[in-house]
Order: C-alpha cells, then sequence, then structure tokens
C-alpha cells in the first residue's frame, strides 16, 4: 500500500471520529433548547404579572420618588452586566456578546462615564480576567441551567452597589435574547434606573385602577422595585442559557457538515490514488509479460 | 355572585390558577381576606405566610407562600410569591425536620437570621400541608 493512501486513511479516520463527536454534541443541545424554553416559558407568567404591578404603583403615586427610579442628572459611573455562558463550543455566541459590550463601553466612555463590568459565565469572567480588567462581581456555574436564586444574587450584589454612596448611578444589562431556535440577537437594556414608561395610549382594558396599598405606597414600592429588577435579571439569565444551546446546536450542526464533506473529498481521493496504483500495477505486469514474450521470441 | 380569578406565580412556574369565592393572605398588615368586587389594591406578603383559597364545592386551596405580594384589581387576584408550594405538595417529614433543625440553631445562637427565616418558612409549609405547628 502507497503512503498516500495510508496517509489519507487515517485522515479519514480522524475526520469521521469527530464527526461522531460533534453530531452528539448536536443532539444534546437540541434537547436542551427544548428544555431551556420551557423555563422561559414557564416564568413568563410571574414577570408579566410583576410588571402590571409596578406599572400600577408607579402609576398611582404621582410623583415616584424611590432611589432605584430617580436618574443623576450627571450619571459618573455605570455597571454593564454581561451574560456569558461557562462552556464553548457554542460558534460566535460569547464574542458577539463581548463585541456589543465593548461597544457599549466605549459609547458611555465617550460621555465620561466610567464603567464596571458585572460578568455571569466562564466566558466572560476568563476574557475580562486575561485583560486584567476589574470586575465589580463574577458568577459563574449556572449559565445552562440559571435559578431563581442565582438572579437574585447577580440583582442583590448590583442594587447594594446601586445604592452604595459612591457607587454606580446607572446598570445595563448585555444578553442575548432568544428569538426563535435560528434567531438569537444580543441586546442591550438599561434596568437601572428603572425607566418609568408613561404610556399615553390608554391601556386595553381601561384605564388602570386606583389601588389602595398595604401597608403604604412607599413600603410596597421599596419591596416590588428589588423583585422587579430580580424578575428581569432571571429572564436574561433564561433567555441567554437557551440561545447558547441554540448557538452550540448550529455551530455544532456545520462542524458536522464540514466533517461529512472532508470525509467525501478524501474518500473520493483516496479512491484515486488506489486506481492509479492498481493501474500503474497492471501496466507493468503487462510490460513485464510482453518484455518476457519479446525475450523469448528473440531465442527461438 | 362574581368569582374571583386567581393566580399564583412563583419566579420558576405558575403555581394554581383557577375561579375562587375568597382569598385569604396574610400580609405584613396583617390578614386580609378578599372577596369579589373588592377594592384594587396591592399588599406586601409576610415571609412564611399560609394563603387559603376558598372555592365553591371543593376543598379549600392551602399554599405556603414565602415574601412577595398579592394584587388585587377588577375581580382578578394575583399573589406574586417569591417561593411557594401547595399544602398537597409539601413533604411534611423533611419539612419537621428542617423546622427542628432551624429551631436547634435558634436556641444555640439567638440572632441567626437565617435560621428564623428557615423556621417560619417551614412552620408555614407545614400549616399548609394542614399539620399543627
Amino acid at each position: 500500500m502507497g503512503a498516500q493512501l495510508r496517509l489519507l486513511r487515517r485522515r479519514i479516520k480522524s475526520v469521521k471520529s469527530t464527526a461522531k463527536i460533534t453530531r452528539a454534541q448536536e443532539l444534546i443541545a437540541s434537547s436542551r433548547i427544548v428544555k431551556a424554553q420551557q423555563r422561559m416559558q414557564a416564568a413568563v407568567p410571574y414577570e408579566r404579572e410583576i410588571t402590571r404591578a409596578v406599572t400600577g404603583v408607579v402609576s398611582n403615586t404621582s410623583s415616584v420618588d424611590h432611589p432605584l427610579t430617580v436618574a443623576k442628572e450627571n450619571p459618573a459611573r455605570a455597571g454593564v452586566l454581561i451574560i456569558t455562558s461557562d462552556s464553548g463550543f457554542c460558534g460566535g455566541f460569547n464574542a458577539n456578546l463581548l463585541r456589543e459590550a465593548e461597544a457599549l463601553r466605549g459609547l458611555l466612555e465617550s460621555r465620561g462615564i466610567q464603567v464596571t463590568p458585572f460578568v455571569s459565565g466562564r466566558k466572560g469572567v476568563g476574557w475580562h480576567a486575561f485583560r486584567h480588567r476589574e470586575m465589580g462581581g463574577q458568577w459563574v456555574g449556572f449559565s445552562r441551567r440559571p435559578s431563581y436564586s442565582d438572579a437574585k444574587e447577580i440583582a442583590d450584589a448590583l442594587i447594594e452597589s446601586f445604592k452604595a454612596e459612591g457607587g454606580i448611578d446607572e446598570i445595563h444589562i448585555v444578553s442575548t435574547e432568544f428569538v426563535s431556535m435560528l434567531t438569537q440577537n444580543v441586546v442591550v437594556n438599561r434596568i437601572l434606573p428603572l425607566e418609568v414608561v408613561e404610556t399615553t395610549e390608554a391601556p386595553k382594558d381601561g384605564p388602570l385602577p386606583y389601588f389602595e396599598f398595604e401597608p403604604s405606597a412607599a413600603a410596597v414600592l421599596d419591596s416590588l422595585l428589588p423583585r422587579y429588577v430580580e424578575s428581569r435579571i432571571f429572564s436574561a439569565l433564561l433567555q441567554s442559557a437557551a440561545s447558547e444551546e441554540a448557538s452550540r446546536r448550529r455551530a455544532m450542526k456545520s462542524a458536522t457538515d464540514n466533517a461529512n464533506e472532508l470525509i467525501r473529498v478524501f474518500t473520493q481521493q483516496m479512491n484515486q490514488v488506489r486506481q492509479a496504483e492498481i493501474t500503474q500495477e497492471i501496466s507493468e505486469i503487462v510490460g513485464g509479460a510482453n518484455a518476457l514474450a519479446d525475450a523469448a521470441a528473440g531465442k527461438e | 355572585m362574581a368569582k374571583l380569578q386567581v393566580g399564583v406565580v412563583s419566579p420558576e412556574r405558575e403555581i394554581w390558577s383557577g375561579e375562587a369565592d375568597m382569598v385569604i393572605a396574610k400580609t405584613v398588615e396583617g390578614e386580609i381576606g378578599i372577596m369579589p368586587n373588592h377594592a384594587p389594591v396591592i399588599g406586601v406578603l409576610v415571609e412564611g405566610g399560609v394563603l387559603r383559597v376558598k372555592r365553591d364545592g371543593n376543598a379549600d386551596l392551602v399554599a405556603a407562600v414565602h415574601g412577595g405580594f398579592i394584587s388585587v384589581a377588577a375581580n382578578e387576584v394575583s399573589v406574586l410569591a417569591e417561593a411557594a408550594e401547595l399544602g398537597s405538595e409539601v413533604d411534611v417529614a423533611a419539612a419537621k425536620d428542617a423546622l427542628q433543625r432551624a429551631q436547634a440553631a435558634i436556641e444555640s445562637s439567638q440572632d441567626d437570621a437565617d435560621a428564623q427565616l428557615e423556621a417560619k418558612r417551614n412552620a408555614a409549609r407545614l400549616r399548609a400541608a394542614g399539620e399543627e405547628v
């Protein structure tokens, strides 16, 4: 067997085993997307209700004057929460996020705002540590399956540093929004200070009722707003988890496709080489036989 | 008579939703009973409270609700709990165990806030399950 033939056989074998791995990863990711989507769906009722409650409280108290809703006139520091993944093999997922985060950082710095990153997910933490960027907080280990207590932990840290004297004045989230299996977008949202949305059009189910508060509007607002922030962060974490799996599935699918294409090309090359060898052998045998026949004819 | 549309939700899932005649919850101000055509209200719920939903013809629905809010508007009652559990879902043995451990922790150090919270929560879980605490 020729050396070239052996080389090709070895490469085909190695590409085949890679394809097996990426194919398995693709299947795992597909099944996880479904679960991640279910968790996203399960969190929707709470988010909807809490948004309604916040709107209710805010529209009732004519002058909302709560530390979490009041924007400072000259913000000097901003916190940016970047939600990345813990593991790789998910295509451009983290690269896109971090690029967007850098763009936001540039934008804020051009306005004279100092940026402190808060990072969730091993990949983002590694990225910042490598560049010796100081982080306001870091959380790892739950990017695939975030629980509400994880969101609470992040929210507590953010709110604390928001309330602290000389702390951050605004908080942005850079995360990935899950639109569909095929589309995920990087989105940037400002979560604090809360933007009190004053809609001019009347809500569908008539004007908002005039609420009474137990014990008082201020106390309700006090405990409602942190919950609202937690719920926003939780929903961002869930969407990111689903997006991560979707993006992993896509990356692994194209890796498997590429591997199969390579195997096809190599197999073709291998067949060509083998055929060339056989043809050469035949012509050598025929040539040799002819030479022998000629020699025998010459003797007679 | 008008009915209440009740939804009990926690951040991770919807616990229960359906029609009811009366909802009793415990806010930081005290117990609040809500019947149809109640005025709109938003209340802060206590840590380790028991929610009771009275329904026609059915047994009361009882749930342990930890923190969160109750909001009432136009005969719609939403209970937004940080964590909640239906009485029928409570693992009684586990809750008793946890309660005892928490009480032991409180006895050893009076100002153990975590243990006190834990004790309150488990007491509520047991009450929701129909046990005497």
